[in-house]
């Protein structure tokens, strides 16, 4: 799926909407969390998941390659933490005990 | 921010009501969520990219007892920052 597909969505179902303005909104929509997310903040979007700026610290990785000892710098990561709604209809096969936080297949 | 107050955001930023941009961006996240349903990966430019990855059925543990837990086979979804939302995020 791509942002053109999620436009097409939009613009049929949500109305009101010319095909350009649904563009301009769904853009809109992502420019927001992106904004957002630069100010390290997170978003959390119920029923789909979390985005979440992590720091990390400087520290010393290896080259893969040469084995030599190379210095990491300090940087900012996201990382998106699924909700439970979304983890459920991907395995929807499965009681919500194997799919609990508490459990260790929540990992 | 929460999902509500995107909805504002939305609603601010491009003069439509609230309900309209609710609209929206429950549309764009259930379109987002039925594509993953489906095994279907998501690209969107400039933001990111999700996959759905299968994970087979392992023996762990419990962190805190140390009991042996079987883990039944589970798909999860994968989130891989864009290229641009990662320079935004190191820009300081």
């Amino acid at each position: 799926m791509t942002k053109a597909e999620l436009i097409d969505s939009v613009y049929e179902k949500v109305g009101g909407f010319s095909r350009k303005e649904s563009a301009e909104i769904v853009e809109e929509v992502f420019m927001i969390m992106k904004e957002v997310l630069a100010n390290g903040s997170k978003v959390k979007i119920s029923g789909f998941g979390n985005f979440v700026v992590r720091d990390k610290q400087q520290r010393v990785g290896r080259n893969p390659q040469t084995g030599r000892p190379i210095e990491i710098s300090a940087r900012r990561v996201l990382t998106f933490k699924p909700s439970q709604v979304l983890k459920e209809v991907l395995n929807p096969d499965r009681t919500e005990e194997d799919v609990g936080e508490n459990t260790l297949s929540a990992f | 921010m929460t999902k509500s107050e995107l909805v504002e955001a939305v609603a601010k930023n491009r003069d439509v009501s609230k309900n309209q941009a609710e609209s929206v961006v429950n549309c764009i996240f259930d379109a987002m969520l039925a594509a993953l349903e489906h095994g279907e990966g998501i690209e969107l430019r400039g933001f990111g990219t999700f996959s759905v990855r299968k994970y087979n059925a392992y023996n762990g543990r419990n962190p805190k007892s140390g009991k042996v837990v079987s883990v039944p086979e589970k798909r999860l979804p994968f989130f891989r920052v864009g290229k641009t939302l990662k320079a935004l995020l190191n820009s300081e």
